[in-house]
């Protein structure tokens, strides 16, 4: 398990409370799991992600990420339609292990709020959050 | 350090039955037929099945290896939490075995069947003796069935009143099972998490508690080992709203003659009999779980009820609140004869002193192992302890690591990652069977693991090294799964 100092978190993207991160670029928002996410879950086996088309709510349950230890949950950091899931999980999973922020994303969606971005927390508030 | 039970040894291989298999050969030699030889009609007949042509010999010795790969509790110290591997007395299966009760058929008609009947109308009595109930039912088939049983009478009586509820409370220590009882019976679980001492507190209940509620779902004692000491104040909660206390009785092994779940204030309890009551468990063979009720819920049991008129026995299916038939004729009764026998060699005396040992045992083994690894809940506990793996983070060892270790020194790992309160847990039950100098071996095993977790923790992270397969690769195992031969 790696140390609060040698995470990962990179500055141009956001933070939820449940580790995933989210980032814009034009008018997509692309959606991961960060490096404390993926450290703590360990080695990733299996991902659940929803179809393109579907719409979600900011904060809900929009698949699961399943590890040797546990399967956890993934929720929405901000509402909006799936334009389009990272298919190459389904054969690599532990692309999210390798690369969380790069090959490893789970899904780009529109969002139908994009103030909701400022909603969530940046790499500073998010580290404030992680040591409590 | 004493000598400990692990050690290399010649271990066989053993190739699949298809394998050795050679054409003709036979484990048995049939006499020559005394009558003509008369072929089937051709339509009758097909393709010989694919059985495995093997001497009696070739059959022994297979099982026979495949039984010394395997890991029970008559081979050594299987100290699974939340489980209670307990040994099982050899005199159950002689009583099983009997003619009367092996070859007892329930097509066999109640006045056939009047020794089985007894047997289950006594067992149900000794069952709500101890537990302090009024009724019992016998036939769901293990302990997430005995749930299920439970969850659908509390249904059945919210039904009767004329009110359904919509919502199940379920603290944080319970058994997985519990939530899905309740998914499966339409309610929805509403998770409660326990207070600072791992143990509910009555203003949480409080909080939650309505009357859109059914009831509550508590294990006690709950899966951190720890006695639910505000019961009955919960208890007076949840009636005070009109709900039910569930108990799950899967940890009973603790309390058995020592406190009666009936008197605290649970409605409904399912105990387990391939748990509390010595019978084979896991792969061992089916389990039993009955539910235990308070009278106001009697007429909800499951039928069919065996009765007692006079001096026979026989069954009763006219029961206008009953939930139903939950499993074909009346459970796993060969479970029931163990269990039975069980209960009759214990008596009242020994029944509450097998829980005051296994108290004492897993009590022995926390204050022991306490500085050795962490242990998040220092209070007494009852017949489990839960430890994790906090101190051994700096060498990056976890719970795992020296679980996979355990089976080198010889001893089953205890339960891992569960309960779930406790990150990391390594959850150990001893049982009451199991001896001082036992015990004193697995501290010491424990023990020495937790050096080698300091000084060597490479060979850890590569162990079990002495079992016939060692480290499996779960990871590719989960990534990649070969589903066929």
């Amino acid at each position: 398990m790696k140390e609060m100092k040698d995470l990962n978190l990179p500055d141009d993207v956001k933070y939820t409370k449940d580790h995933e991160w989210a980032k814009l670029s034009g008018d997509i928002v692309t959606i991961g799991i960060n490096d404390y996410a993926q450290d703590q879950l360990g080695e990733i086996v299996f991902v659940e992600l929803p179809e393109v088309g579907d719409e979600f709510d900011q904060g809900d349950e929009f698949g699961s990420v399943e590890s040797v230890k546990a399967v956890s949950e993934i929720y929405l950091p901000i509402a909006g339609e799936i334009v389009e899931i990272n298919a190459a999980l389904e054969d690599a999973p532990e692309l999210v292990n390798d690369s969380c922020y790069d090959t490893g994303w789970l899904i780009k969606l529109t969002p139908s709020d994009i103030s909701q971005m400022d909603t969530l927390m940046d790499k500073t508030a998010y580290l404030d959050m992680l040591k409590g | 350090m004493n000598e400990q039970p692990g050690t290399s040894g010649l271990i066989f291989n053993e190739p699949l039955l298809w394998d050795k298999s050679r054409k003709g050969r036979c484990a048995m030699s049939l006499p020559k037929p005394d009558v003509e030889r008369t072929l089937l009609d051709e339509h009758l007949t097909g393709d010989a099945p694919d059985l495995p042509q093997l001497s009696e010999l070739d059959v022994v010795r297979h099982y026979t290896r495949l039984s010394q790969w395997n890991f029970g509790v008559d081979s050594g110290m299987y100290p699974l939490g939340s489980c209670t591997m307990k040994y099982n007395p050899k005199t159950n299966e002689v009583q099983a075995a009997r003619q009367g009760f092996a070859a007892a058929h329930p097509f066999a008609g109640d006045m056939f069947s009047q020794g089985a009947l007894k047997l289950m109308a006594n067992l149900e009595h000794y069952l709500a003796k101890i537990t302090g109930f009024d009724a019992v039912t016998l036939q769901p088939a293990a302990g997430a069935h005995g749930e299920f049983t439970g969850m659908l009478m509390i249904h059945a009586f919210h039904a009767k009143n004329g009110r359904q509820r919509s919502k199940i409370i379920i603290p944080d220590t319970a058994h997985g099972t519990n939530p899905a009882s309740a998914s499966l019976c339409g309610y929805e679980s509403v998770n409660i998490k326990s207070g600072k001492n791992g143990i509910l507190e009555p203003e949480a209940v409080a909080a939650i508690m309505d009357e859109d509620t059914a009831g509550i779902m508590v294990t006690n004692p709950n899966t951190l080992g720890l006695f639910e000491s505000n019961i009955r104040e919960i208890a007076d909660i949840v009636h005070s709203k009109g709900g039910l206390v569930y108990g799950d009785g899967a940890n009973m092994n603790a309390i058995m003659g020592i406190v009666k779940p009936g008197e605290v204030g649970i409605d409904i309890l399912h105990l387990n009999l391939h748990k509390t009551f010595s019978t084979p468990h896991g792969g061992g063979g089916p389990g039993s779980g009955p539910v235990a009720v308070v009278k106001a819920l009697e007429p909800f049991l499951p039928i069919p009820r065996i009765i007692k008129k006079l001096d026979t026995y026989e069954w009763v299916t006219d029961c206008p609140d009953t939930i139903g038939r939950i499993h074909t004729f009346y459970g796993h009764f060969g479970v029931m004869v163990r269990a039975y026998s069980y209960i009759l060699s214990m008596g009242a005396k020994g029944l509450a002193d097998a829980s005051k040992l296994a108290v004492l045992n897993a009590n022995y083994i926390k204050e022991s192992l306490k500085g050795t690894l962490n242990l998040p809940y220092d209070r007494p506990c009852m017949h489990e302890c839960v430890f994790n793996d906090l101190f051994q983070k700096e060498t990056h060892i976890t719970t795992m690591d020296m679980a996979k270790r355990l089976l080198d020194f010889g001893f089953h790992p205890p339960t891992v990652y569960f309960p779930m309160v406790v990150d990391g847990a390594f959850m150990v039950e001893p049982t009451e069977t199991e001896s001082k100098e036992d015990i004193d071996q697995f501290i010491d095993a424990v023990k020495a693991i937790a050096k080698e977790a300091k000084e060597n923790p490479e060979k850890l992270k590569t162990a079990p090294l002495r079992p016939k397969v060692t480290r499996l690769d779960e990871v590719t195992a989960a990534r990649k799964p070969c589903l066929r031969g």
